[in-house]
């Protein structure tokens, strides 16, 4: 996939093809090739574009314009004027009623940029992030203020419940569910913890959102203090981060100097307080549990769940964890309300998510877009293509809660259920984009170092399954594995899955189980004809021993 | 971050400076710590038998908890101490081989520290700069987008009289 001035999608699914969409590619096809415009212009024919009485639909980017429905003859007047000339033909384009599903938010687009659809990173880099007076300007602690000055707390917590809000750090668990659960729990005092542990390999979009609008967390955390009544709040930060740490510390000091944090906060009887607690190098301590464990000044070593933290959390009283990102999209949710968030992303996965792409790519870095982007759109809009024309090979998620992305499911709609219903996971939103030069051995030989190095080794198949699972992978890349390793490496996914107390221990075997699922082919040639296809891995012959 | 041998004043003076900073609550240990190690370069035995005592937590926690943590050593270090990042976006963008040429520049393996006392080698999970791959970290100092011919001339700026940073 080359850079390209434009990117022209046909919807592929079958309702679509019933309505000619196979003629409308091939019409599209040749008047392209009849303007010469074939080295300019990307056309593809995808999946299933969303469901809708449109079809079939044409869509241009990176303008977003969607066109429907498309009919043969109508091709010719749309290439010309749109492709060639380029201006839009508002006659062809779909109707926003018509439109539902994955691509209504395309709609929302305005201009000819691919439009970022932003709410988290809203202010990030738009204001000074250590004057809390921009923060204010910029509707800051208005959120508060009508939290605490017009809600009630189960007001608050049934906005959030209703806004389908879901945990950004990586599982997608459903924030408002988890506030009622803490509070429920007769047992005080109550804490809120913000986890800004991020550690997911390719991941940086906490820091940008804790340097770039620190405010937007500490509102965040003090609305969710008065829905679920706690009086103390931690912010977990990376121990690198120290940046992220001096501008919390100062955003702190004014909100206190200010009233938005401390005794009667808007003049109510309500009080609270945050703590910046900062870590000290454990990527494990991003795990909940293991948090917890590490503020009580211990090894970050995550405790058996169930009893969850809701119920059982900082010194055993209940207590809310949530992650920078998914914090920061609260305020928000609270000013526009549930049916505002909704009509961003998809049905059950709704808002915005930040990726950042990394990889072999012409772009990377942060994007914040709807729920249900595809990795397509990624990597041809937001990307800008493929490195050096070089062909798409394979996306990894990020860390232990990502997964391994082959090419075949680039137009999966990037939202929980429908990566889930794939057998994939988004992850914490680390896109790390890989060309056909990369080794998938090599690659997962990688990961597993890293989580055999990053195991706490309390329990023993992460211990154990994650050293044995990286020698058998050093031993293939060397060239000196054997086809009997494979059912190896599948037991110990399975056992790693099955047997490990932690998030951590049970996706170690995730990257085994995507390479053998999706690149079978190129792992057996490594032990069959003792070749790295992609020439990465050293066949030096050199056998490590399998412990 | 010298390789010297702390006197008992530069020591009780580094915990009392953290502990007063922290309180002696149990959720300061980690921090009390992280301070004792960044003002003297590790920790050394007589710190964590100091830190115990003050925070009334037994020294078998507090050695416990100093050991799991990264960031923290029990051991001295180099002069300077190089952290490469080994995650896999870094790795995806060349890092293979600019782990290469460090251990070839430094002739360490990682942990290990030279024996001029100079430079002490680790691997370090994703710090979170992948935007500018492959990163290594030396002493607080990011570099990125380094390639195996750059990590001479890196190395050279610390080396200098030792006048860096």
């Amino acid at each position: 996939m080359s850079a390209v001035r434009s990117l022209v999608l046909v919807s592929g699914d079958p309702q679509s093809l019933a309505r000619g969409a196979s003629d409308v590619f091939s019409a599209l096809q040749a008047e392209i090739k009849r303007l010469g415009l074939q080295d300019e212009i990307s056309l593809l024919m995808t999946g299933d574009l969303g469901r809708h009485d449109a079809l079939p639909l044409v869509i241009v980017y990176p303008e977003a314009t969607i066109y429907g429905p498309v009919k043969p003859e109508n091709v010719p007047w749309l290439v010309e004027e749109h492709l060639y000339k380029g201006r839009i033909v508002p006659e062809l384009q779909a109707s926003a009623a018509e439109l539902t599903g994955q691509i209504a938010w395309l709609t929302a687009r305005q201009g000819t940029l691919p439009a970022e659809q932003r709410v988290v990173l809203r202010r990030a880099g738009l204001i000074d992030p250590e004057d809390i007076e921009e923060y204010i300007a910029h509707d800051g602690y208005e959120a508060l203020g009508k939290a605490v000055t017009q809600m009630s707390p189960q007001e608050v917590i049934e906005e959030i419940v209703q806004s389908g809000l879901r945990g950004r750090g990586g599982a997608g668990f459903p924030t408002g569910i988890k506030w009622r659960f803490v509070a429920q729990v007769d047992n005080y005092p109550r804490y809120i913890i913000c986890n800004a542990d991020e550690s997911e390999p390719g991941t940086f979009k906490d820091r940008l959102i804790l340097e770039g609008d620190p405010h937007s967390i500490i509102e965040a955390m003090t609305i969710a203090a008065y829905a679920v009544g706690a009086q103390e709040g931690y912010i977990y930060v990376r121990g690198e981060y120290t940046l992220a740490q001096q501008r919390l510390q100062t955003a702190i000091e004014q909100a206190q100097a200010l009233g938005f944090l401390g005794d009667n906060i808007f003049g109510r009887d309500f009080r609270f307080n945050i703590h910046i607690h900062t870590g000290a190098g454990a990527y494990i301590c991003g795990e909940e549990t293991a948090l917890i464990e590490s503020l009580e000044g211990k090894r970050g070593e995550p405790r058996p769940r169930p009893p969850y933290p809701t119920t059982h959390g900082l010194w055993g009283k209940p207590t809310v964890v949530n992650n920078v990102e998914t914090l920061a999209n609260v305020p928000a949710i609270i000013l526009h309300g549930a049916n505002w968030y909704r009509q961003m992303g998809t049905k059950n996965s709704p808002g915005t998510k930040v990726y950042t792409m990394l990889g072999n790519v012409n772009v990377t870095g942060l994007i914040e877009v709807p729920m249900g982007i595809t990795l397509r759109e990624v990597i041809a809009i937001y990307a800008k293509g493929m490195k050096n024309g070089a062909t798409f090979k394979l996306a990894q998620t990020g860390g232990s809660s990502g997964s391994i992305i082959p090419a075949s499911l680039q137009d999966t709609p990037m939202d929980f259920d429908s990566y889930s219903r794939a057998g994939v996971s988004l992850g914490s939103g680390a896109l790390l984009i890989c060309d056909e030069n990369t080794c998938v051995v090599d690659l997962a030989r990688v990961l597993l170092r890293f989580f055999a190095c990053e195991s706490c080794g309390k329990c023993t198949p992460c211990r154990v399954g994650g050293q044995r699972a990286r020698q058998i992978l050093t031993n293939i890349a060397e060239g000196v594995g054997s086809l009997s390793d494979l059912d190896d490496l599948e037991t110990i996914s399975t056992h790693l899955y099955n047997l490990s107390n932690c998030g951590l221990g049970q996706t170690a075997g995730v990257p085994i189980r995507d390479i053998l699922r999706h690149f079978r082919a190129e792992v057996e040639a490594h032990i069959r004809l003792k070749v790295c296809p992609t020439g990465v891995c050293a066949m030096s012959g050199r056998r490590v021993k399998v412990r | 971050m010298a390789l010297k041998v702390q006197s008992r004043t530069d020591i009780s003076a580094a915990v009392q400076a953290a502990v007063e900073r922290h309180g002696t609550t149990a959720e300061a240990l980690v921090p009390i710590l992280s301070d004792v190690n960044r003002a003297l370069g590790f920790l050394p035995q007589d710190a964590m038998t100091a830190i115990s005592r003050s925070l009334r937590i037994p020294p078998s926690q507090v050695l416990s908890t100093a050991s799991f943590y990264q960031m923290l050593s029990t051991r001295p270090r180099g002069k300077h101490v190089i952290k490469f990042c080994e995650s896999a976006p870094c790795h995806v963008m060349g890092g293979r081989l600019v782990w290469k040429a460090l251990q070839d520049a430094l002739g360490l393996e990682p942990g290990q520290t030279s024996a001029d006392g100079q430079w002490t080698l680790l691997t370090t999970s994703c710090p979170g700069v992948c935007g500018v791959g492959p990163v290594l970290i030396i002493d607080d100092e990011v570099h990125g987008n380094v390639t195996p011919e750059k990590v001479p001339e890196i190395l050279a700026q610390y080396q200098e009289g030792g006048t860096s940073q």
